[in-house]
């Protein structure tokens, strides 16, 4: 099985995700991410769907246990990227993300993990 | 015009089958100039169904016909699976409601982005769930 590379900028893990993933995949994603974290102490992920063409529920849920899981491990995760008609229905489908950052493309994600590191500095 | 088959059919037993039935409907909603959003609706329908009839069916196939009522055209996409059918057909179309795995999504769900939703189970012999959306 292919797997989905993750890249390691500074203390911010970059992953983008350009092709239709098998669940698997999308399992696989979730467990590399959360022992890159682990191995590198990343305080920020970013992750780009732009390239996605639909969200299912199981993508979508995948993306909110990495939000889930980095948080615990003191990282911030940010979705960027997600084509308009993917939003129109993901919400439909019911689902809204909660609990997930997300932000327009990938300039703005990475401005949001930078504020987001700044924010916390009682953290270490 | 082009010739283009009207009907056809494509197993779905496994995650890659998951994948191609995407990618067909992906193709098919093309060919139907559906607009972009409608694609997308119709495509993670699509996705939601055949993973439930690959986890829950244990496997089954995909049955897809092009519509055309003289005024419109549509696709309707048939999902069918022998597996152990649902007990509670209303009690399955409840939001949230999940047989353990999801998040109860799937089938309330994609009835929400669909013109038309038919779902057909009998215990013991299998589930039938088709989906219909006009351009």
């Amino acid at each position: 099985m292919n797997r989905i590379p993750i890249l390691q900028m500074g203390s911010t893990l970059l992953v983008t995700i350009q092709v239709d993933m098998q669940d698997q995949m999308a399992l696989a994603l979730q467990d590399d991410l959360a022992n890159k974290i682990s191995a590198t102490s990343a305080k920020g992920v970013l992750i780009d769907i732009s390239a996605l063409e639909i969200v299912d529920s199981f993508v979508g849920r995948m993306l909110a246990s990495i939000s889930g899981i980095s948080r615990i491990l003191d990282a911030t995760t940010v979705v960027v990227g997600m084509q308009p008609a993917v939003a129109i229905t993901l919400v439909e489908l019911g689902l809204s993300l909660e609990g997930v950052r997300t932000a327009l493309n990938v300039e703005r994600g990475m401005e949001l993990l930078q504020k987001s590191r700044k924010e916390k500095p009682l953290a270490r | 015009m082009p010739a283009e088959d009207s009907a056809g059919s494509q197993p779905l037993r496994s995650e890659e089958d998951i994948v191609a039935s995407r990618q067909k409907v992906r193709a098919l909603t093309q060919q139907l100039k559906f607009s972009l959003v409608d694609q997308t609706k119709m495509i993670t329908a699509a996705s939601e169904l055949s993973r439930n009839t690959v986890v829950h069916g244990g496997g089954g196939s995909m049955r897809w016909e092009l519509l055309d009522d003289g005024v419109r055209r549509g696709l309707r996409l048939h999902f069918e699976d022998q597996g152990p059918g649902i007990a509670d057909v209303k009690l399955a179309l409840t939001d949230g409601w999940t047989s353990g795995t999801g998040m109860g999504l799937g089938l309330p769900g994609s009835k929400r982005l669909v013109n038309e939703f038919e779902l057909q189970s009998v215990p013991g012999q299998g589930t039938r769930v088709s989906i219909t959306r006009w351009k």
